[in-house]
């Protein structure tokens, strides 16, 4: 029996799945709150998501729509200020992942989060790095979940906000105190993986449905294909069951704000 | 001691036209009553620090307050662009703003080495990003222990920091809780400080490792109520996602803006 589900879905759950139970996640806003939600409330109920509002091993019922709701404090198991979220829990090496989105990736993982165009002339200004380039140094390893797309998927972004592996790959070649940095990426057409040897990102995983061709259209840059190419498995029932009443939970709370 | 003025009063002694100012509130306790008297005084040429300028800078710099604003994320959080920020940088309307970008870790160690009074803050951070490239105040330096290359940026130290709180004492004490971000860095790094709160009462009624700013630490203290909306005070009243959608519209355009400025903050009181 086939179930019926979105891209979306199919990319939420798959971001979940890559988390571990009782590991300690430092959590971006948005898709990764909510992978990160639903592996807590799936497979990983010892999971220990942190954000840098400074909200410690936090339990939200509904999703946060900004990275300091209320909803983080008042179910986490305690509220520290962000000097210390940053320097003892990210700095002081405390955390396993860090979950962050993007708008522009390139071939190295490299993050765009500030703007297309040039600095000083912006065509479209971005927020801005955040707390990311420090959770992508400092965080044993990261995951990036975003959708796939050709705007996205880029061969060299326009800045680099925060580090994947660096403009030639060797971004984190003999630095002291570094993580791993990027180990996955997860879109809603498939998986990738940097090459242990050059970093660049290669398919490793498609999810069902998915063609080459469409990867290949989605991204800006000559994309490879692990040679044992892997189906991701599909979602579960209960898995959709969760997140569907996640997402109808929050949209409820957030709609009577 | 700290001084209980009214909002007026404070913002007309401590904000002077060309004073660095920090604003700060991570999401939560964000000063948007005392922002909207700043604008209503009309001051000028101020530089803004605040991690995530939000919606309070958008209105500051998009009624002619700013000169520079430094920051480390400058979004609407959870719904997207500040319009006001961007028209200033990119178009350069009501004029031309200044930005000098962080990241958040760099920005809360530089808030920390304020309150401290170093001149300095060192980190573990922006190892392999392009920002170092646009913003001159971020250094390197070799660690004179191990060697090891590190970041360093100028502390935080504003000459007013406006935060705030659920409440004071009658002394002028003051309790921050929930997600306390760095208004007590915030604070105690600046020269004068505005602690804005919902009410005073005349015990604080809390236990021994709250966050309590002593009174003999802050400025001046004015009663605020509902103070932070459409931000939120932990325990008080809930954020407004509703405004923060709305506001998207409502900043995407230069009229619509003016004149939510003049009908929402020209127009009203400080107690509106």
């Amino acid at each position: 029996m086939s179930l019926e589900y979105t891209s979306s879905e199919m990319m939420t759950v798959t971001a979940a799945r890559a988390l571990e139970n009782g590991s300690t996640c430092f959590v971006g806003i948005g898709l990764p709150s909510e992978a990160a939600n639903l592996a807590r409330l799936t497979h990983a109920p010892d999971v220990v998501l942190i954000y840098e509002s400074g909200t410690l091993q936090t339990k939200p019922n509904v999703l946060p729509l900004s990275i300091g709701d209320g909803e983080l404090a008042e179910t986490a198991l305690t509220t520290v200020a962000v000097p210390e979220m940053f320097r003892y829990w990210l700095q002081g090496g405390k955390i396993d992942v860090g979950f962050l989105g993007t708008a522009q990736i390139d071939k190295y993982c490299n993050l765009n989060t500030t703007l297309i165009g040039d600095y000083r002339e912006p065509k479209v200004r971005l927020p801005g790095g955040g707390g990311a380039p420090e959770i992508a140094t400092n965080a044993g390893e990261v995951f990036i979940t975003l959708k796939h797309s050709r705007r996205a998927f880029v061969d060299r972004v326009d800045f680099v906000t925060t580090l994947g592996f660096g403009r030639d790959g060797k971004g984190r070649d003999n630095v002291p105190n570094i993580g791993k940095g990027p180990t996955r990426v997860i879109t809603d057409l498939c998986v990738m993986k940097p090459d242990p040897e050059t970093k660049e990102l290669v398919v490793v995983s498609l999810h069902p449905g998915v063609t080459r061709e469409e990867v290949m259209d989605a991204t800006g840059w000559e994309v490879r294909f692990a040679d044992q190419l892997e189906a991701t498995p599909e979602p579960s029932e209960n898995e959709l069951t969760i997140l569907r009443e996640l997402k109808e939970r929050t949209e409820r709370a957030h709609a009577g704000q | 001691m700290a001084e209980f003025l009214s909002l007026h009063d404070a913002v007309a002694r401590y904000v002077e036209d060309g004073a660095t100012v920090a604003m700060e509130g991570f999401t939560h306790l964000i000063p948007f009553a005392a922002g909207h008297e700043v604008i209503r005084q009309q001051k000028r040429d101020l530089t803004l620090i605040r991690m995530t300028p939000d919606i309070i800078y958008d209105q500051l710099i998009g009624a002619g307050c700013a000169r520079k604003v430094i920051f480390s994320w400058g979004g609407n959080p959870g719904v997207g662009s500040l319009h006001r920020l961007r028209d200033a940088v990119e178009k350069g309307w009501p004029h031309k703003v200044e930005i000098l970008e962080h990241s958040h870790a760099a920005m809360a160690c530089a808030f920390e080495a304020g309150a401290a009074g170093l001149p300095l803050a060192v980190l573990r951070g922006y190892v392999g990003s392009e920002l170092p490239s646009v913003n001159d105040q971020i250094k390197f330096i070799e660690c004179p222990f191990t060697g090891e290359r590190l970041a360093a940026v100028p502390s935080v130290r504003p000459d007013v920091s406006i935060v705030h709180a659920q409440r004071a004492d009658r002394q002028g004490n003051v309790l921050v809780e929930g997600i306390v971000g760095v208004q007590k860095e915030a604070v105690l790094a600046a020269r004068h400080s505005i602690v804005t709160v919902e009410e005073i009462v005349d015990d604080l009624d809390t236990h021994p490792n709250a966050c309590v700013i002593p009174g003999w630490a802050i400025s001046a203290i004015a009663v605020a109520e509902k103070g932070a909306l459409p931000s939120y005070t932990h325990g008080y009243y809930g954020r407004s996602n509703r405004f923060y959608k709305e506001w998207d519209a409502i900043a995407r355009d230069r009229d619509t803006f003016t004149r939510w400025i003049d009908e929402n903050v020209h127009q009203t009181g400080e107690n509106a």
